[in-house]
């Protein structure tokens, strides 16, 4: 019979350790499931950091609160992608709509995604923007002028009511938000976490740890984004919002450090018979992207330097390349957790007697450059999302007098509608 | 009336619309269910007389008569179209030795058939005991791989044989990660879950398994739980039990005599 | 009070969504779609229309009775013919123009009968390599009646591991029967005549406590040794420098 088997097979049965059973030499969830819980933690992270303004009033960070939301949007509009790529038929990808069984927690990716995406934060978009819209579609030449007034929908009230009224919206749709965004990126968190036949995944911990990694990447983006911003723009950099974030970044990792550190003691103490392949895959198998970049690259090595920029009261300059590059390793670290956990899991055989390998493919449709493909997309649609919306409120770019933006100096009047 | 009237009549209307028309769907829907039964009409299913209600399927496996010939994994992919490849197996046989030192050394005489032949395995005397075991799907009666499906693809029938709709399986492999057995793969023709089904197909026109059919010291045993004369329901009588991980309470409706503690 | 502008605007397009989805919902897609009951009836009549590759032995008894009888009462009487003969649907269904695979070369009995150190205790296996080399073992064996042409004095044709476990061992020189008492019923119906084993220390001691001095048989003083265990309950005869 002919049959089309994937490239990799033999050498990974080749490669196989010890026992394992014969269907396991197949690594199931490939990296493009290493992506999308990659994408949704950037979701989840950067909109609670927009709700650290909105919510808990954290005016320090105030310039951050825009791009915050859109980069939650560009990274939440990529991230079924990886999901549908990896299906066997994502032609019936919409069952998980139509006729979803309910008690699969994968089940409700649909309509998690769906509310979260238009529910939470293409609502809290429209009411942030919404004003800007209006003047910019009232002014302005071409085409761009009518997409402002389409996503606008075509409103046009900016009294200061109708304002007040965005803005209350705004707090309650942020306080809805947060626990959709715990939601979006924890049933995630409990996929794996629910998997009993998994003791790699199997735990309680696995949602709160996903969460809280989540959470520290989404706000290490934020933080990157807005350096390599007002780099682009040549905008002086608010050091006060950054000094804040950061901190609120490091405490992140430290709550992230904890737990994971407590999952791994917790294993060791309790001793149950899986620890012993668990050890054997954490020293052959994942040694290096658990202890070296996880662990010590993406954690211990941050936190270190974000200790030394404020101890050492280092200059605004040093300070800025400090967070630079404690941003990127963490990154780095936080795509290796998810490495770590998703093919992990798949390395060890269920016999708890012998290890896999996982040979990912460079091309093809779960390979290395589609996964790739998936990470730089966000940031195109990003640049996009930046070409029409403003990233700070018009009002406050005539206010402060500041460098602005070419297209809005070109808007005739603008300094007439500050209050 | 002005444009602002107007729209916000055509809200209410536009909203109510479909109230009416789930009203009247849903009255419909009540109707049709009553007409269709309460659990299947079997010659709907193409079962002719056989009621699946009347039925519910196990099978059991006497250890220490498997000669480790692998018959049964090769009719099984015969009978049921399995790729020959040694990465796909509905059913498979593995075979342990315990050693002296506690130590066990396990290997899945499946995928290299032909291995026994050329290189049978050596004298070994710190080998204290030595058996083959078969495994396959165990059909729980509280399936993990049946409770994860998110669309509902793969269910129990009503005589206990967990089954794959392959033409609704997404092909996400949540349930191929679900199962501690290892018992399922991706079929690599049709991009969907597979695994062992019983041979639904033969149990229901009274036919045994093919794996069972082929076994040559019987140590392959299917039988009917409900029925009081089945060989199954004998070696309940006859021997201790075990199942595979109790406790991962999946409830395995695939029973082992004198399965080895240091079988996984 | 008038609604504000932005609670008009976002009702319109949520009422557009809610419509087009109810539309499709209710509307677009048949209703049978949503039912569980309908899917998995659809599964089932799928799944048992497959085609059945092997008939099963009753349906090979209607022709070949003769056989069928043969075998019933002999060593094969557990083994379906297909086992051997591979599924024959095809043969049960036209028998005059699909014939069924025999197997009649040395490298198919040998895929059970070859010597296998984990196989079961009482299998019957052979070396292939030196048992009647050449030769095609239905030269000798009617499978359908698998009796061997000389009934075999030695226990090995059927405990092969222990002969072989003990060949190399200290007991090599002594016969099974030295040990153990085996009726010829034993040949015909293994598991229902079983064969002795010793039941006392004494039995043991006509070697290992008799005195044989100067010889190399270990000696022990069967009132202080062991207890009052039978010998074998810690030696294990078949290799005694083994571990207990």
């Amino acid at each position: 019979m002919i049959v089309e088997i994937p490239r990799g097979l033999p050498e990974m049965l080749r490669q196989v350790t010890g026992f394992i059973y014969p269907n396991e030499v197949e690594i199931h969830w490939s990296i493009l499931i290493v992506v999308y819980p990659y994408l949704t933690g950037l979701v989840a992270g950067a909109f609670i950091l927009a709700s650290l303004m909105k919510v808990f009033n954290v005016e320090a960070v105030r310039p951050t609160y825009r791009l915050s939301l859109l980069t939650a949007l560009a990274f939440l509009l990529v991230a079924p992608f990886p999901l549908l790529l990896h299906l066997g038929h994502p032609e019936r990808s919409f069952e998980i709509f139509l006729t979803p069984q309910l008690s699969s927690a994968m089940a409700m990716f649909g309509f998690v995604y769906a509310w979260y995406l238009m529910g939470v934060l293409l609502l809290e978009i429209w009411f942030e923007f919404r004003r800007d819209l209006v003047v910019l579609g009232g002014q302005g030449r071409g085409p761009l002028r009518w997409i402002h007034r389409a996503l606008s929908l075509f409103s046009k009230d900016i009294s200061p009511d109708a304002l007040a009224f965005d803005r209350g919206a705004i707090k309650l749709i942020t306080l809805i938000g947060i626990p959709s965004a715990f939601l979006l990126h924890g049933y995630v968190g409990f996929i794996f976490g629910s998997v009993k036949a998994n003791p790699w995944w199997g735990s309680v911990l696995m949602p709160i740890v996903f969460l809280m990694s989540a959470i520290v990447s989404g706000i290490a983006m934020v933080v990157l984004l807005y350096m390599i911003l007002t780099a682009l723009r040549k905008e002086p950099t608010d050091m006060r919002c950054l000094d804040t974030i950061t901190s609120y970044l490091f405490y992140a990792v430290i709550v992230d450090f904890s737990l994971e550190a407590l999952d791994f003691i917790h294993r060791l103490y309790q001793s149950e018979e899986s620890v012993g392949i668990l050890g054997q895959l954490i020293s052959n198998k994942l040694f290096v992207s658990l202890f070296v970049v996880q662990v010590l690259v993406g954690m211990v090595v941050p936190l270190g330097m974000l200790i030394a920029a404020k101890a050492a009261k280092l200059d605004e300059g040093r300070r800025r390349l400090v967070y630079l590059v404690a941003v990127i390793l963490i990154q780095l670290g936080i795509f290796s957790t998810r490495w770590n956990v998703v093919i992990g899991g798949q390395l060890f055989s269920k016999s708890f007697r012998g290890l896999m390998t996982y040979k990912m493919e460079v091309l093809g449709l779960e390979g290395l450059i589609t996964a790739l493909a998936l990470l730089v997309v966000p940031f195109v649609i990003l640049a996009v999302l930046l070409r029409v919306l403003p990233l700070r409120r018009l009002e406050e770019q005539g206010v402060q007098g500041s460098a602005i933006s070419l297209r809005v100096s070109e808007v005739p009047g603008v300094s007439s509608l500050t209050q | 009336m002005n444009k602002r009237q107007f729209m916000k009549g055509m809200i209410v209307f536009i909203a109510a619309g479909p109230d009416f028309a789930t009203l009247a769907r849903a009255a419909y829907a009540k109707a049709d269910s009553a007409k269709a039964g309460g659990s299947g009409d079997p010659a709907d299913m193409g079962l002719g007389d056989y009621d699946p209600s009347e039925h519910w399927y196990g099978m059991g496996i006497e250890v220490d008569k498997c000669i480790g010939c692998n018959r049964c994994v090769v009719a099984c992919k015969a009978e049921n179209g399995v790729p020959d490849e040694p990465y796909y197996f509905r059913t498979w046989i593995e075979r342990y030795s315990v050693l002296a030192n506690g130590e066990t050394e396990v290997e899945c005489i499946s995928v290299d058939p032909g291995k026994q032949q050329r290189e049978p395995p050596a004298e070994n005397r710190d080998v204290v005991r030595s058996f083959f075991v078969p495994k396959l799907c165990n059909h729980c009666a509280h399936p993990p791989c049946v409770q994860v499906c998110p669309v509902g693809a793969t269910f129990a029938t009503q005589d206990g044989v967990v089954i794959v709709d392959q033409e609704r399986c997404l092909g996400c492999r949540y349930c191929i990660q679900a199962c501690p057995y290892g018992a399922r793969f991706l079929n690599p023709n049709t991009h969907t879950a597979d695994k062992c089904t019983f041979c639904y197909h033969r149990v229901v026109k009274g036919l045994m398994p093919a794996c069972v059919e082929v076994c040559p010291t019987g140590a392959r045993v299917f039988g009917d739980l409900r029925s009081r004369a089945s060989r199954l329901v004998r070696m309940q009588r006859m021997s201790k039990i075990s199942v595979l991980k109790p406790d991962l309470n999946t409830e395995p409706k695939v029973y082992y005599s004198q399965l080895d503690g240091e079988v996984r | 009070m008038a609604a504000r502008e932005q609670v008009k605007r976002l009702g319109l397009v949520l009422a557009i969504l809610i419509g087009v989805i109810v539309l499709v919902r209710f509307v677009v897609i048949p209703r049978a779609y949503f039912s569980t009951r309908h899917h998995q009836a659809s599964t089932v009549k799928r799944e048992v229309a497959k085609p059945v590759h092997f008939a099963g032995m009753a349906a090979c008894r209607e022709c070949h009775s003769d056989e069928y009888e043969t075998k019933s009462a002999g060593y094969h009487k557990g083994l379906a013919c297909e086992t051997c003969h591979g599924p024959s649907t095809g043969h049960a269904e036209d028998p005059m123009s699909v014939k069924p695979y025999a197997p009649r070369d040395r490298t198919f009995c040998p895929v059970c009968h070859a010597y296998d150190r984990s196989r079961p205790t009482g299998f019957p296996q052979i070396n292939p390599a030196v048992h009647n080399e050449g030769l095609a073992c239905i030269a000798c064996h009617n499978p359908h009646d698998p009796v061997p042409p000389e009934v075999p004095q030695e226990c090995s044709a059927c405990h092969a591991q222990i002969a072989r476990t003990k060949a190399v061992s200290r007991h090599a020189s002594l016969a099974c029967t030295t040990c153990h008492e085996a009726s010829e019923q034993h040949k015909v119906s293994p598991r229902a005549a079983l064969p002795s084993k010793p039941q006392t220390r004494e039995f043991c001691g006509q070697c290992h406590a008799g005195g044989a001095a100067g010889s190399s048989v270990p000696q022990v003083d069967l009132a202080t040794h062991g207890s009052h265990y039978l010998c074998w309950q810690c030696h294990y005869p078949h290799l005694p420098e083994g571990n207990p």
